[in-house]
């Protein structure tokens, strides 16, 4: 903890200064690292490395890993069928046995996708450093934690030296200010985000999500917004600290305990951004303009309102804008000008880091109660973030409400988020989607990807095409 | 890390914008657990006719002749020039991985992804951003019957194209002075372990709950 200067500071800017070891001539910072989350498919290479030049984990036990990615989300009995992928998760068993650090396996009930279990065993404090060789590392920044995604080569970093050589990111506020309307999630006002500031709006920037609205969302809806300000091309995203960030850490399995958490609290309180601190950019977004999203393209930028159409290229004046529509209107077998509720769907997928949480869950739930899967839908899945948030949604029969509706109720992982495991689309689906990543391909060759909410995605699986939430509930 | 000498290469241009690391290198080239051979599967999906899958011989593979990557003009270029937010999406490290094992060395854009642009230079590879009027002139330049070659010296900051006057490129010291002289990060930074052991010291007290020891029941 720097010493404090007049100036006002942004939450980020404290988190940083208390976390600078040093700076070199160049202005590059040395910074310290107090969390690494590890996962099997970004560390082999960099436990490799360790191996391979002599060393070891500084503090191995500010580490924790498990294996995500690649993890079967049916019966897991059978262990892992595709011979490489198993390999994988073989490789970073051994590689934490070897370097002594934390493992939920796959037959652990606490294993589940990285962003989900970190917060969950209560391992992300407000004002921490964390990174995670993954980029969606961003949604811990929901508990005030600056937290970033690293490449292989600075997983090796961290493990060998806890710190990172960085150079200090630019700060924007993103104020979204006034009450959501009804049916409106955090899921819609990051992609309204994203729509707004586009997929780099965000590049060689640290987000502040602040505003009314983002402070009446639980940790959940904040995880879900900072989650995806890597789509935003920011380098990390969050929020200040309150009480639901305070109380959501009360009891959890890694935060302090007794009067250390007191303790704690206090000076988790102290880092919120001052009055007048200063941003290099600000944005501010009216909470009730903004309306249930859904993407039509292979860009996350590339998103209307659910009441909206795909756009026509011919109208858009930036020529490269203009021709990475036309790419992405051919991926995704689309015609200008059709309505988003005209476009009917293979495939539904519910969960990922994005949206694979309790409260995702119910919300979906709440739509498809008593409902059924529309025939034309070959394929609806709930796959929920982690082990824990299976037991808890099972504790309160919401697997019973989906299986009832026709969905298939699996085991936690990433699954169809990046389709690494077996679950993935075919050639030509089209998938209601409530991950972060359209891009071509993610779900599988040729798959079609539409970003959506939870209570989107299971409306959409009832009609067997998109429609919009807002009037299922009236 | 080999150190980045002054070199011409040839130029291949990519003109997509946003192109993202799904693109560069599929997710189920992710499941090796070696940092090479990833060259034959850069951008997969697109430069071959078929699905890949990990293992496979590329050779026999069926070539997608509309790809610039398999136009033989750029059989063996080193120097790759794009559109905005080349990289962007997931952190994978596999991306430079795949450019710098298919034998890029250089890559030009008017805007980087953030990590992605932080793991080229830990491999080697240097981004350099440039204006987007100049990509623009570069893209009229690159894509005739000869190739345009373009000499790179870093040292300089300086681009010499074949054709066309020399560009001026900005770039960070510190990623400078690392690719000039291939350094290696962790052994810069464990120079500095006594201040990081001072740091942990001064931090330990502040806020303790920081160290606790990671194994719950
Ligand atoms: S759920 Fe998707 S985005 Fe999240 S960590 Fe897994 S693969 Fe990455």
């Amino acid at each position: 903890m720097a010493g404090h200067s007049d100036q006002p500071r942004t939450l980020f800017d404290k988190i940083w200064d208390d976390h600078v070891v040093r700076t070199d001539e160049h202005g590059t910072a040395l910074l310290y690292i107090d969390r690494q989350l590890v996962h099997e498919v970004t560390s082999p290479q960099a436990f490799e490395g360790l191996r391979l030049a002599g060393r070891k984990p500084r503090r191995p036990e500010a580490n924790l890993a498990v294996p995500d990615h690649n993890v079967p989300t049916s019966d897991r009995h059978l262990g892992i069928v595709d011979p490489i992928s198993r390999l994988q998760v073989e490789t970073l068993e051994a590689n934490c046995r070897e370097f002594g650090i934390q493992l939920f396996d796959m037959g652990d009930p606490r294993q589940g996708i990285v962003h989900v279990i970190g917060p969950e065993q209560g391992l992300t404090h407000p004002g921490m450093t964390v990174v995670c060789g993954d980029s969606h590392t961003s949604t811990h920044g929901a508990f005030g934690a600056l937290a970033f995604g690293v490449g292989t080569s600075e997983v090796e970093h961290v493990l060998a030296t806890q710190c990172l050589l960085q150079r200090k990111p630019k700060s924007m506020l993103v104020s979204v200010e006034g009450e959501l309307g009804p049916g409106v999630t955090a899921k819609d006002i990051v992609l309204a985000i994203i729509g707004e500031i586009g997929t780099a709006g965000g590049t060689g920037h640290v987000i502040e999500y602040a505003g009314d609205a983002i402070h009446a969302l639980s940790m959940e809806g904040r995880m879900t917004v900072c989650n995806m300000s890597i789509e935003a091309g920011a380098r990390a995203g969050l929020v200040g600290i309150d009480e639901h960030t305070i109380d959501y850490l009360r009891d959890r399995p890694r935060s302090p305990t007794g009067a250390e958490f007191e303790r704690a609290a206090e000076y988790w309180r102290s880092l919120n951004s001052d009055p007048g601190a200063d941003y290099d950019r600000v944005v501010r977004i009216d909470a009730a303009s903004i309306r249930p999203q859904v993407t039509w393209g292979t860009s996350p930028e590339m998103v209307v309102p659910v009441d909206g159409a795909v756009p026509d290229p011919a109208e858009v004046a930036d020529p490269v804008k203009a021709t990475s529509y036309g790419h992405a209107l051919t991926y995704m077998g689309l015609t200008p000008r059709t309505p988003i509720a005209e476009i009917a769907i293979d495939k539904v997928f519910i969960g990922s880091c994005t949206n694979g949480r309790i409260e995702d869950l119910r919300a979906a739930a709440a739509v498809a109660k008593g409902k059924q899967v529309a025939p034309s839908v070959k394929l609806a899945m709930v796959v929920p973030g982690s082990g824990l948030v299976k037991q808890q949604a099972e504790a309160e029969g919401l697997d019973r409400v989906f299986l009832d509706a026709g969905f298939e109720w699996r085991e936690p992982g990433c699954s169809m988020c990046l389709a690494m495991n077996a679950d993935r689309l075919e050639p030509g689906e089209r998938c209601a989607a409530t991950s972060n990543r359209n891009f071509e391909g993610r779900q599988g060759q040729g798959g079609r990807t539409h970003l959506v909410s939870p209570a989107m995605a299971a409306a959409a699986a009832v009609a067997g095409h998109f429609v919009d939430v807002r009037e299922l509930e009236q | 890390m080999r150190p980045f000498e002054r070199f011409r290469g040839v130029v291949m241009p990519l003109d997509r914008a946003n192109v993202d690391t799904d693109a560069i290198i599929p997710k189920q080239f992710l499941k090796s657990i070696h940092r090479t051979g990833f060259g034959p599967n850069l951008f997969d999906e697109w430069r071959y006719l078929d699905h890949g899958e990990p293992g496979q011989d590329c050779a026999n593979r069926p070539l997608n002749p509309d790809f610039v990557l398999n136009d033989p003009r750029y059989a063996n270029a080193e120097i790759l020039l794009t559109r905005r937010n080349f990289g962007c999406g997931s952190s994978r490290e596999h991306a430079p991985w795949a450019l710098a094992d298919h034998g890029f060395r250089v890559l030009l854009a008017p805007s980087f992804a953030d990590i992605f642009h932080q793991n080229a230079i830990k491999n080697g590879l240097l981004p350099i951003v440039l204006d987007e009027a100049v990509i623009d002139s570069l893209f009229a330049r690159a894509g005739g019957e000869q190739p345009l070659q373009i000499d790179v010296d870093l040292e300089a900051q300086q681009l010499r194209p074949s054709v066309g006057e020399p560009i001026a490129f900005p770039i960070d010291a510190f990623h400078r002075h690392c690719l000039i002289n291939g350094l290696d990060d962790i052994g810069l930074t464990l120079q500095h372990a006594p201040e990081i052991a001072a740091y942990e010291q001064r931090r330990r007290e502040q806020a303790p709950w920081l160290f606790a020891s990671a194994v719950s029941a």
